[in-house]
């Protein structure tokens, strides 16, 4: 039998169909390939056993017929998503053992439509952050590796787990979030399709909080067709979730091989910057040739408010997330240090229970929230971030149907060699991608090259809200193009 | 504009996280790093924009008036790191 661990996730679908192999042989392979995997560090807990009940459970519906859409598929689940009686930590000290007596919606979707749980996967802390360095559990290896170098690189963040597991075989797919560009950027950095939804498509109940009017969850996979089969799981309106939306999931998977014929595809011109790699550049314009050879028709377009997104969104994330983050108080989960009073009880524990990135973040948050600050920072910043939507809005209004941007400013870089001096130099990877979280729109991240030396690298497509489809179609187009890239084993 | 030694402390404070005297000047500076790349904000008109309040154009749902959970005081003290039957325990805040 070939590798069962190479298929994709469609590919998997039809050998459990068609009885090739069972859902516990394909799980065992998956478990294999996690045990020999250990040093990526791309799962911060193994669920081995649990694995194996939910796969023979679900062998037993397939038989009788009545497996879902994802019926005996395993997945890797990103630690910030609540899975009840599995610990579940946001990769914080603060959160210590955590243990959930419920599970997230987006999960809860999953396992009902037969998906089997591999375990919990790494990511930065709380998801702040753009390389996987600030995880309590030490960072992910990326399984690419420059050409003829030994040195380990980072998967990107902060969903760096999900995309390094996906991208080394671990898991058939993963769940990942997405705040400023945690889905889109570590997909490009691991050549995986990544998408971040229109905000309010996914349910972000069970999901630990970061910045609530940005976060949205989304899948990390193999191919554009397997992120489309798990959006469809994964989407949904949830009641629990008040800015979930009520409007039907349409079947993602549908859209695999439309036509794109007469698509108007955005070029933004903001988006050509200054001292950017040559081979990006390259890659942009072949990856618009090869959506107009599709039959899509090219149109440059202007988003003037581009440079602004991403200061607007050090303003924003942090103030909501310094008060989400209020409740990590010593009281009722997670770590408590002791302390003579109630005050010192909060600060002592916060100060033990957060990392350096996330006490920044919340600090930062803090300042601009507060009195004499608010309206010079945050009220200017949501501010921005409506005209940061108007260029969007205006664009669509054009006939625009889907923008084609580069997904990242570069390539993977070496574990401790970004922001270290200062955290601005981390923050400018998500150039491209913040945008699209500060204006709720969808946008997929797709593998369409290598740079010289060797590592992969991903465009980005941004549609209109709701219009994953058009994405899923697009998206399809270049991965057609570009052909699939796999890393070679070194672990 | 930028925060002084002062200020981180107080910001400190306000978050509720302890910092130590040593660890002042560091965050003081990347604090400031972080003011100076957000200070380009201020080159942009906003003059009559509406500030965001709402990223999808909804609106705000309202759940039924009804009990629709409780009963669970074992799974909310479940993970609490200190109680006493269904109880949190913090250090005394009243005198």
């Amino acid at each position: 039998m070939t590798d069962l661990t190479s298929l994709t996730l469609a590919e998997a679908r039809k050998g459990l169909a068609d009885k090739t192999f069972t859902s516990l042989e394909l799980t065992d392979a998956h478990l294999s390939a996690i045990e020999k995997a250990r040093v990526l560090n791309a799962f911060v807990m193994e669920t081995p056993d649990r694995a194996r009940e939910m796969a023979k459970a679900v062998d037993e519906k397939i038989a009788r017929g009545e497996g879902g859409p994802l019926a005996g598929i395993p997945l890797g689940i990103k630690d910030l998503f609540a899975t009840k009686g599995v610990r579940t930590t946001a990769c914080s000290k603060i959160l210590g053992n955590f243990v959930p007596t419920y599970e997230s919606t987006v999960t809860s979707q999953l396992w009902r439509d037969g998906a089997v749980m591999l375990g919990k996967l790494n990511n930065d802390e709380f998801a702040m952050g753009s390389a996987n360095e600030t995880s309590c559990f030490g960072p992910v290896g990326n399984p690419w590796r420059r050409e003829g170098s030994n040195t380990t690189l980072v998967p990107g963040g902060s969903s760096g787990g999900s995309a390094s597991a996906v991208a080394a075989l671990l898991c058939m797919g993963a769940t990942a979030t997405d705040t400023g560009g945690s889905i889109r950027q570590p997909a490009a950095f691991t050549a995986t399709v990544g998408i971040k939804p229109t905000y309010g498509r996914c349910s972000r109940w069970g999901i630990v909080a970061f910045a609530s009017s940005l976060d949205q969850a989304g899948p990390i996979a193999r191919t554009t067709r397997d992120a489309a089969m798990l959006l469809r799981s994964m989407a949904g309106h949830d009641p629990k979730d008040t800015t979930s939306v009520d409007i039907p999931v349409p079947d993602y998977e549908a859209a695999i091989g439309q036509s794109v014929k007469g698509k108007r595809i955005g070029i933004p011109k903001e988006y050509r910057l200054d001292g950017m790699p040559a081979e990006i550049e390259k890659l942009w314009s072949e990856g618009a040739e090869w959506l107009k050879a599709a039959g899509a028709e090219l149109v440059e377009v202007s988003l003037p408010h581009t440079k602004y997104a991403l200061p607007a969104y050090y303003i924003v994330a942090p103030a909501e997330a310094s008060s989400n983050l209020a409740r990590y108080d010593g009281v009722r989960y997670g770590l408590r240090e002791s302390a003579k009073n109630i005050i010192e009880l909060y600060e002592n524990t916060r100060a033990e229970g957060f990392g350096a990135e996330v006490r920044r973040r919340v600090m930062i948050g803090t300042y601009v929230l507060s009195a004499g600050y608010y309206d010079a920072y945050y009220l200017r910043a949501q501010k921005v971030r409506t005209l940061i939507k108007k260029d969007f809005e205006d664009c669509f209004a054009r006939g625009v149907d889907a923008i084609l941007t580069p997904a990242t400013p570069s390539a993977a870089f070496g574990i401790g060699e970004k922001g270290g001096a200062d955290p601005v130099e981390m923050y400018l990877n998500d150039i491209f991608t913040v945008t699209v979280n500060m204006a709720g729109l969808p946008g997929i991240a797709v593998p369409a090259g290598k740079d010289a030396q060797g590592l992969p690298l991903g465009l980005q497509l941004i549609g209109r809200p709701f219009d994953e489809e058009t994405l899923f179609s697009l998206g399809e187009v270049i991965e057609q193009a570009a052909g699939r890239f796999t890393p070679a084993r070194w672990w | 504009m930028s925060v002084d030694a002062a200020t981180v402390r107080r910001i400190a404070h306000l978050a509720r996280i302890a910092v130590s005297e040593d660890e002042v000047p560091h965050l003081q500076g990347e604090l400031n790093a972080m003011l100076a790349f957000v200070e380009q904000l201020s080159e942009v008109n906003v003059e009559g924009v509406e500030p965001m309040t709402s990223v999808t154009p909804m609106q705000m749902k309202k759940r039924q008036d009804v009990v629709d959970d409780g009963e669970i005081a074992d799974d909310i003290v479940a993970n609490a790191p200190a109680t006493e039957g269904h109880f949190f325990l913090v250090p005394k805040v009243v005198e």
